[in-house]
């Protein structure tokens, strides 16, 4: 037997739940147990904690809760105090003792733990006074810090699966107009409205439906769908059983990337527990809703992430993508109408059951509603996961969320989407994020990648870098993918190393034209973005490679010397660290390089204490 | 059930499932391709067949051969966009198949003499003399001939064809359908001293004699026509001809 037999029961269990948690009134301890904290040591704080607790006899009074991803992952590990939230970032096992006995004894707040802004700086005691977290929208990622995501009752306690049991008293035809008012839009990468495709996918003639959900998630650099499912997976698992519920089926996958042992850990506990609980099962909250969910791992190739050939791998072929004519909501999974969204979409859609579709359409912008979780890194004071409302503009997610460039270097561009995104300049940082917006400047919001980029990149190198990832990711159909990038790349590179003429961009634009209109799945039709961007935005840029056969940020090798200024003391570090050996130069005398032997490798100008090495 | 469309202005029929390349090529329109065969499942691999096909107001440039035949849609098979694209893929394929005739013709056809890609290239791509990775002698022998003798190994620029991992496939029976049907000729069948050679996969039979000592067919390949189909064991103790 279930232990949630219907709707009316659900309630009166999170009363109950509540209610015990009240009397216990304890204090909640979230140490970020993410795999980004986990690799600072997080489990040892834990356990330090724990042990600490017990040792001061507090256990009746304090929670250690191990949480998922708080999104402030060069800070870790993160130890969040609540109800107030103060933070203590960077804590060592070695500081946990001092912290229960001062600060969750006595109330005092340790100095040193707090966060320290780069730009200003201050100190910051708890999460809302921090700009990373003062400027976000968290309606996804706030429960991060709140939820255990190995229980069921922390999600339960914060409204969890009430959602489900709205949708269940409102019936499909009631639910589906509520997700298409909501306009929530496909946060995988496509951008397209969930509500449009859960109606063609219900209205397919068919005995049997499938549900899935995308965590491949293969883009470099990216985690939010990871960090969702290790830090609040039921949201998901309550997201799919309402599409079940809406769209007629009885059958669900998730298909997770491979490389991500402990979200498949965190999601099968959860889904174990979903069945205990009677959320999964049949007869779900005793209405006729029958609903299973298997977790699939990914097949490992970026391209898996397709829909077409994330749907091959599930059914034990080759992740290939094949042609889309009839679309995968018509016949998709052993040729039946699947309905497949992203992590991130999933998490949205207990919200918008909860809240209703009016309040969803509130946040964000009119063509695209709500929030969007970006993986924010590259040249930024603070690097992380950011959940912003949709419709901020660039300027403010990176440099009011993001504090600024470091160093005091100047901001030069920003990718946006993904491998296939695009880089836009700094005349477009009042462009507001959403989708549209993106898409019409060339670039897109994709998976929600964010790369930020100073004065000190070579754009020429950044989209021959995109190009080497994509050419090697490629599944190698179509020739326009497999010999268009291949060579759209030695292009690239040709001009990087100071052998393109304009000829060579001329054909770049060429090629790049055939490859968009001639490839068959979004890997190809996408690819030619991050050098078409460039090409647009920073096209004085090329033409130095090419015409005067210089790299203007002193990035591409072929093109660049490095020089010994009169600045130099003759400290003779630099010397001595040379791989090649070749800087020559007394004590306390100017020292010079052999431009001849120099292999460009930046060691000198890296090591130079009196900024005395050049790069022309 | 019949399906009714245009192809360049004109109005066609075709039985639901054909594609449209085949259903214009019924209908006299000439567009190219490289990796179609009728008798094999569409692949949508080299991409020379783009055409624009119109559905529900919405143009769009696509491949023809893996495209389903459907009420109503506008197939444009020539345009100045089309031309273009046909193009620069041959361009492509040219570099990767610089000597093989067929590809040399059509390329030719859509004005492309020489291809500005062609260069000294590293890496596995050079290996592959020639093949254009159209798929067809993977489908062919596995939808075919039915011994799944062959495979795409690798991804991107890398991808290659050939036994599992890409040693010489165990289970090719010499049956030489994938050479006769390669579109660049790339793949090389000989009989000579009583031996059958797939020069490509490296696979080497011998030979079965009818009665009067004349070759005719590996040994392997009739084994497994007669497993295959049940035949009586000396069905192969005469030539065919003489049969
Ligand atoms: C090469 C390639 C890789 C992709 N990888 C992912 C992925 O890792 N996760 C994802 O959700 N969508 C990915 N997509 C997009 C999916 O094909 C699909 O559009 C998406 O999962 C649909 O869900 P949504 O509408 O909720 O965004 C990828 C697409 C392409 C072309
Ligand atoms: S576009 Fe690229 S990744 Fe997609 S099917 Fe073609 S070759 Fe494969
Ligand atoms: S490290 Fe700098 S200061 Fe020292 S010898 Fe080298 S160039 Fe001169
Ligand atoms: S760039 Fe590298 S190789 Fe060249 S002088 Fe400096 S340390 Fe030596
Ligand atoms: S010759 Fe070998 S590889 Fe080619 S089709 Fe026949 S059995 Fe297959
Ligand atoms: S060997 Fe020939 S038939 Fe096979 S993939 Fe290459 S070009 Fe096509
Ligand atoms: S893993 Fe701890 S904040 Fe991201
Ligand atoms: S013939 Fe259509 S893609 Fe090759």
């Amino acid at each position: 037997m279930a232990l949630i037999a219907n709707s009316a029961k659900l309630r009166s269990y999170r009363e109950e739940l509540v209610d015990k948690k009240a009397k216990e009134g304890k204090k909640v301890v979230a140490i970020c147990a993410g795999t980004g904290c986990n690799a600072y040591g997080s489990p040892k704080v834990v356990a330090a904690f724990r042990e600490e607790i017990e040792k001061q006899g507090l256990s009746d009074k304090i929670e250690i809760k191990p949480t998922g991803c708080h999104g402030f992952c060069e800070r870790g590990t993160l130890v969040l105090m609540h109800p107030e939230k103060q933070l203590y970032q960077r804590v060592k096992p070695e500081a946990v003792a001092e912290i229960v006995d001062r600060t969750l004894k006595g109330g005092e707040v340790l100095e040193e733990h707090l966060y320290d802004n780069p730009v200003t700086g201050e100190k910051h005691r708890t999460e809302h006074e921090i700009p990373f977290y003062k400027h976000q929208e968290r309606l996804i990622l706030g429960k991060n810090g709140e939820i255990d995501p190995t229980s069921i009752d922390d999600y339960i306690a914060m409204g969890g699966y009430d959602g489900l049991a709205k949708a269940l008293e409102k019936g499909p035809e009631a639910v589906l107009e509520e997700v298409k008012k909501a306009n929530v839009r496909g946060r995988g990468g496509g951008g397209f409205p969930a509500g449009r495709k859960w109606e063609t996918c219900k209205n397919a003639p068919s005995d049997k439906r499938y549900i899935i959900c995308n965590a491949d998630e293969g883009d470099p650099g990216a985690f939010m769908d990871r960090s969702i499912l290790e830090g609040n997976p039921h949201a998901v698992i309550e997201g799919m059983i309402i599409a079940a519920f809406t769209i007629g089926s009885d059958e669900g996958y998730v298909y997770v990337r491979h490389e991500y042992p402990l979200a498949i850990e965190r999601l099968t506990i959860a889904l174990a527990q979903a069945r205990e609980w009677g959320f999964l099962g049949k007869g779900i909250l005793g209405t006729g809703l029958d609903f299973n969910i298997k977790i699939n791992r990914g097949g490992g190739a970026f391209v898996c992430g397709e829909s077409t050939a994330l749907m091959m791998s599930i059914e034990g072929k080759v992740g290939e993508p094949r042609a889309k004519h009839i679309h995968t909501v018509i016949s998709g999974l052993y040729n039946k109408p699947t309905n497949l969204n992203n992590v991130e979409t999933y998490a949205n859609i207990p919200l918008i059951l909860d809240k209703g579709a009016d309040w969803y359409i509130g946040k964000g912008t009119k063509g695209s509603p709500g929030t969007k979780i970006f993986s924010l890194v590259g040249k930024v004071n603070n690097t992380g996961l950011v959940e912003a409302e949709m419709g901020m503009t660039l300027r403010q997610i990176i440099f009011d969320i993001g504090g600024g460039i470091p160093d005091g270097n100047e901001f030069k561009a920003v990718q946006t989407g993904g491998p296939s995104g695009g880089c836009l300049p700094a005349s477009k940082l009042d462009l507001k994020v959403d989708f549209d917006s993106l898409w019409e400047e060339g670039s897109m919001m994709g998976s929600g990648g964010m790369i930020v980029m100073d004065d000190k990149t070579c754009m020429v190198d950044v989209a021959k870098y995109f190009l080497g990832f994509l050419k090697f990711e490629s599944c190698g159909k179509c020739t326009t993918c497999r010999e268009g990038l291949r060579r759209l790349h030695e292009l690239v590179t040709d001009i990087s190393e100071g052998k393109g003429t304009e000829e060579t961009i001329s054909l770049i634009e060429e090629l790049c034209d055939t490859v968009e209109a001639g490839s068959l799945c979004a890997l190809g039709t996408t690819a030619m973005n991050p050098v078409l961007s460039t090409l647009k935005f920073f096209r004085d840029e090329y033409m130095a490679h090419v015409k005067d056969h210089r790299c203007p940020a002193g990035v591409c090798k072929e093109l660049i010397t490095y020089e010994i200024t009169d600045n130099c003391n003759g400290c003779m570090v630099c010397a001595k660290r040379c791989p090649e050996d070749c800087i020559a130069g007394e004590k306390k005398q100017l020292h010079v390089i052999d431009i001849e032997k120099c292999i460009k490798c930046g060691i000198c100008k890296d090591v130079c204490k009196f900024d005395a090495v050049r790069v022309y | 059930m019949t399906v009714k469309f245009t192809i360049n202005g004109v109005k066609v029929e075709a039985e639901s499932g054909d594609s449209v390349i085949d259903t214009a090529r019924r209908y006299g329109f000439d567009i190219p391709s490289l990796c179609h065969h009728q008798a094999v499942t569409p692949y949508g691999a080299c991409r020379v067949c783009l055409v624009e096909i119109t559905k529900g107001g919405r143009k769009k440039i696509t491949t023809c051969c893996n495209y389903e035949v459907l009420d109503g849609i506008d197939v444009v098979t020539d345009s100045e966009a089309i031309h273009k694209h046909r193009a620069m893929v041959l361009e492509l394929i040219l570099a990767e198949a610089p000597d093989a005739e067929p590809v040399k013709k059509l390329a030719a056809k859509y004005g492309v003499n020489v291809s500005r890609f062609e260069r000294p290239k590293a890496g596995a791509a050079q290996e592959r003399h020639d093949c254009i990775m159209c798929g067809l002698c993977v489908r062919v022998c596995t939808e075919i001939v039915e011994v799944n003798a062959l495979a795409f190994n690798g991804r991107g620029y890398n991808r290659g064809v050939g036994g599992p991992y890409l040693e010489a496939p165990q289970s090719c029976i010499a049956c030489g359908a994938c050479a006769w049907v390669c579109p660049t000729d790339c793949i090389g069948f000989v009989e000579e001293d009583g031996m059958r050679k797939v020069l490509k996969w490296d696979r080497e039979l011998p030979m079965e004699k009818d009665e009067d000592g004349r070759p005719f067919a590996p040994k392997f390949q009739l084994h497994y026509f007669k497993e295959k189909f049940g035949l009586p064991a000396d069905i192969y103790k005469k030539a065919p001809g003489t049969r």
